[in-house]
């Protein structure tokens, strides 16, 4: 090997001189390959060549291939007169429909046509003609751009896509020869912005950009078989109404709703505010096509207490346990107050009902860090949530998981997740303790999985009986609706700035509610981002004043539409009479026991 | 083969003893008495090949016009973004390469092994600086433009690689073949988790083609190639994309077809001498007509001969090079040559052949033709050094 830094200067050889020096008489410069890599270099020479042969028969089998495909299986241009007698370029399968669980359809293809012009067949006064009158059929053309694209000798030159039926016939009535029609399909969406979260969108190529159609891209189209959700476009619109009333009511930047069936886990509404229509997401900004529902990750608030109590009952801890609330805890350099506050110890129920921050710390570290993270892991909230849509959120979680993080996690600070995640986990501790997958596709409930034990049946009657204490008499109290026996939790978080730190004037409200709390059929979530206090909420901008009474409104109107009946609910019959008593719930005879506990 | 041998200068006739010019006659601008570099340069370089190579750039450049409006107006930019950005990328890999086909030997491995040091940086820092497109990051964001350090990689490497090998031959208890395979682990370990699978497997290729020219034996080239199934076979297993495309490929029916029935469509189309000029279909309907499927789009405008010329001219490259190489004494020469002839080769075939339906489809320029900066520019370093490798030495030179 010649070392980097050798001499490389040689006299030059002329041309001629090198002839003579490679001929019969030995070479006067001595070659320096040795024998041994003579050898290799034979080898070398001849595999080179025979790889160089490799690349000739590759290329050939190339040639063969080309001249199969251009000559013999092409049967001359002769065929390709015109494009609309020429059988569509994209002869391919109609994209599959998507349907709601009902079968009314939320997106499909309308065939149309695409104006295209050869304009080697338009005579030049016709050309001139098109030109002056095309614009007044169309007005987004216009002559300029028209004179532009209708060059003479052209073959094939677009001039719109998608005419209607009744545009198509006015161009025919032109009777200009040369413009032809192509057929074409186009994706629509009947339901428009109702479902935008939901079925997303495709491109101008029909290919799947969002939501289930990016999702299920394959599926689509490669079959014709619709495609059925779980989503019920009556309970979807029911959603969208009260979530856009509120947003508008409360002045809102944006806000979530979500129904879900809590045994099955099947989404039956599904709404992300603002929306965009589908049709035109192109011109949808990045807020609008953001899906809080699934994609934004929240410090939700309050409600996580639901997952704080329910983790205080799976460790065992008896309801009547009680906790001192008594003064504000101070740790790091944290201080840890109550928004509404007792200053006294307070038992299981009471910390719920109050929404507690101090008793909820409290329960959380009699309990443990550990213990906290392993249940919070069990209920799949710190792991992206295995759902169909490509918008999923991943949950962000503590790095270290200290006291600290431990008591702020136990009221909803700390741990970020998605509003789906809060609506699945607490389907689960409601439903008997039985956690599944969300689904937006519609399930069977004979063949579906059978999901994973989470939580005890005894514990989540217990839960259930807290949830509905919460709406008697604590903050729930405007979500209750007659007859439907709801129960739920409040949330109002402050939110958090980009730079870190709290914002003390901006929230994120929310309600969590199942219903009928005695035997839970669904579960409805309402959030509202940043809503402002208004009249009628007495200065105050928590989620009692708006979430909740949104919540409560959305109930009404969809547990008509679910077939589910209203009757006069009593506790009795539906949780243990220790509960009641330790919950102090409401009974029917009007004594009033919840005041009699105190 | 021309080879003009200009006689000694007979001794001028004494009559008229005017001065005789220094310069050389119009036509040629040096002397075979000139030994500067560029006056080396034109007499030793490779002129066949050199036109190859230039042709096949005007015929890119000549699809590039045809195929760039459409996709430029699928992405809502300008008309002729793509031809303009192209326009500027041809002259500058047009510089490069003759840049580097004026060095030594000696210098073009010494520059191969700086540009594969700077480049493997670069290629660490990438998940650090790098874009994430699609779910992976290749590219690092250089202004207006974004540079891929993986396509520098490649013919870089494939020299280190060459070097390596010689070695290994030519100097005692030098351990090149060890060091040669530690490098490759390497630069497929960094490659995968990009991910960037048909790189790797690029890469991959040209390596363990260069192992068999350095003389392998056939057991262990036997078992190379067992190795490289072995890959294959698991990347089907393991990862669902690749297993979609090849499940798609044998069995049509089983799934989406589309872009490969659009472009088998565009071939038929096409016939004996295409559609003409601006008259092809297919590049409305293929999101990458200017890249993957340009050879689709010069099958339907320009038919059957202008496909012919352009699978000829990449045939003529590699066999023009490798019977150049025939009588070559240096065995790094040969590697390295025969390593960025069959990158070039191999690029070419896996890209014509997607479009044809002949494998399954895989994303791959064809050099010197697809819409791209990085890859022109490695394109044209990879030819650079071909032509700077394939150089007349004086026999017995040893670089």
């Amino acid at each position: 090997m010649i070392g980097p830094f050798k001499t490389r200067r040689r006299p030059f050889a002329y041309p001629g001189e090198e002839i003579r020096l490679t001929g019969d008489t030995p070479s006067p410069r001595p070659t320096r390959e040795p024998d041994a890599s003579t050898k290799g270099l034979e080898t070398g020479r001849l595999r080179l060549l025979v790889t160089a042969c490799l690349f000739g028969l590759a290329f050939s089998v190339i040639t063969g291939r080309l001249v199969q495909l251009m000559v013999l299986s092409s049967t001359g241009t002769s065929t390709v007169a015109t494009p609309s007698e020429a059988p569509p370029l994209e002869a391919r399968m109609a994209r599959a429909d998507i349907v709601d669980r009902n079968g009314l359809v939320l997106a499909t293809n309308l065939p149309t046509v695409n104006l295209v012009a050869d304009t080697r067949a338009v005579p030049e006064r016709d050309l001139m003609r098109a030109i002056r009158v095309l614009p007044t059929l169309f007005p987004d053309l216009t002559s300029e751009e028209l004179a532009d694209r209708l060059v003479p000798g052209r073959a094939f030159v677009y001039l719109r896509r998608n005419l209607t039926p009744i545009e198509q016939q006015a161009v025919n009535d032109l009777g200009i020869p040369g413009l032809h029609f192509e057929r074409a399909e186009r994706r629509v969406y009947p339901a428009g912005r109702l479902v935008a979260h939901v079925v997303g969108a495709t491109d101008i190529d029909n290919q799947g950009i969002a939501g289930i159609e990016d999702a299920f891209d394959d599926r689509l189209s490669s079959s014709e078989k619709p495609l059925r959700l779980s989503i019920d476009l009556r309970l979807q619109h029911a959603a969208h109404q009260v979530l856009s009333d509120a947003i508008d009511h409360f002045e809102a930047i944006g806000g979530a709703a979500l129904v879900m069936d809590v045994h099955t886990a099947e989404v039956l509404a599904m709404v992300s505010l603002p929306d965009y229509e589908p049709e035109k997401i192109g011109e949808a900004s990045e807020d609008a096509r953001f899906n809080r529902a699934t994609l934004g990750v929240y410090e939700l608030g309050s409600v996580f207490k639901v997952f704080n109590t329910a983790l205080a009952l799976d460790a065992g801890l008896p309801l009547t346990d009680t906790f001192d609330a008594a003064k504000p805890i101070r740790i790091a350099r944290f201080t840890i107050t109550d928004f509404h506050p007792e200053r006294r110890a307070l038992s299981i129920p009471e910390i719920l009902m109050h929404s507690s921050n101090i008793g909820s710390a409290r329960m959380a570290m009699v309990v443990g860090p550990e213990r906290q993270q392993a249940f919070l892991k069990r209920m799949g909230l710190l792991d992206p949530i295995p759902f169909e849509l490509p918008e999923v959120g991943r949950p962000l979680v503590p790095q270290v998981w200290r006291d600290i993080n431990a008591m702020t996690i136990s009221f909803g600070h700390g741990l970020s997740v998605t509003p789906l995640h809060l609506i699945t986990g607490v389907s689960a501790l409601i439903n008997g303790g039985t956690l599944h997958p969300p689904t937006l596709l519609k399930t069977d409930p004979a063949t579906m999985p059978p999901g994973q034990k989470v939580f005890s049946e005894q514990n989540s009657m217990r839960l259930r009986a807290m949830m509905r204490l919460v709406v008697e008499g604590g903050s729930g109290r405007n979500a209750d609706v007659e007859g439907y026996y709801v129960g739920g939790k409040t949330g109002s978080a402050e939110k958090q700035l980009k730079g870190g730190g709290y914002a003390k004037d901006s929230v994120l409200t929310s309600f969590i509610a199942g219903f009928p709390i005695s035997d839970p059929q669904y579960v409805v979530l309402v959030i509202l981002d940043d809503p402002k206090a208004v009249k009628g909420t007495y200065g105050f901008r928590t989620a009692g004043w708006n979430a909740t009474p949104a919540a409560g409104r959305l109930i009404a109107e969809v547990a008509p539409l679910l077939g589910v009946t209203p009757t006069h609910h009593s506790p009795e019959g539906h949780f243990d009479a220790t509960v009641i008593r330790q919950v102090g719930l409401k009974v029917e005879d009007g004594e009033d026991k919840h005041l009699a506990a105190r | 083969m021309t080879f003009r041998v200009v006689t000694a200068p007979a001794p001028p006739p004494p009559p008229p003893p005017v001065p005789r010019p220094v310069q050389a006659p119009a036509q040629t601008s040096f002397t075979r008495l000139d030994t500067s570099l560029l006056g080396r340069w034109w007499w030793t370089v490779d002129w066949v090949l050199l036109g190859a190579i230039g042709l096949l750039i005007a015929l890119g450049l000549l699809l590039i016009l045809a195929a760039g409006p459409p996709a430029a107006g699928r992405i809502g930019a300008g008309t002729y973004h793509f031809v303009q950005r192209q326009i500027v990328f041809v002259p500058v890999a047009v510089v490069v390469m003759l840049a580097i086909s004026v060095l030594p030997v000696l210098w073009v491995r010494r520059f191969a092994v700086m540009a594969f040091a700077f480049f493997m940086l670069a290629l660490v820092a990438t998940p650090f600086l790098g874009a994430n497109v699609n779910g992976a990051v290749r590219w690092i964001p250089l202004g207006p433009f974004a540079l891929q350090p993986s396509e520098f990689i490649k013919p870089t490497f494939a020299v280190v690689a060459a070097w390596m090998f010689a070695a290994d031959r030519t100097q005692a208890q030098f351990p090149g073949t060890l060091i040669s395979i530690g490098l490759m682990a390497l630069v497929g370990a960094l490659l995968v988790a990009q991910p960037d699978f048909g790189m790797t497997m690029v890469i991959a290729s040209v390596w363990g083609t260069q192992f068999f020219l350095a003389g392998l034996s056939l057991f262990w080239v036997a078992l190379l190639a067992a190795t490289g199934i072995g890959g294959a076979v698991l990347a089907y297993h393991a990862l669902p994309h690749v297993q979609s495309r090849v499940d798609r490929f044998l069995d049509p029916a089983s799934g989406d077809q589309y872009q490969i029935r659009q472009s088998m469509r565009a071939f038929v189309e096409g016939g004996w001498f295409g559609r003409g000029p601006g008259e092809g279909r297919v590049k409305q309907y293929l999101p990458d007509a200017h890249t993957d499927f340009i050879f689709a789009v010069a099958g339907e405008e320009f038919g059957l001969f202008l496909c012919l010329l352009i699978v000829a001219l990449f045939g003529f490259i590699i066999v023009r090079a490798a019977v150049r190489l025939r009588r070559e004494t240096s065995l790094f020469v040969l590697l390295a040559a025969g390593g960025l002839l069959t990158q070039i080769g191999l690029q070419a075939f896996i890209n014509m052949a997607s479009s044809l339906s002949l494998i399954p489809t895989k994303g791959m320029t064809l050099p010197f033709i697809s819409y791209g900066g990085s890859s022109l520019l490695s394109t044209a370093l990879s030819m650079g050094m071909i032509l700077a490798l394939t150089r007349r030495r004086a026999p017995g030179d040893p670089l």
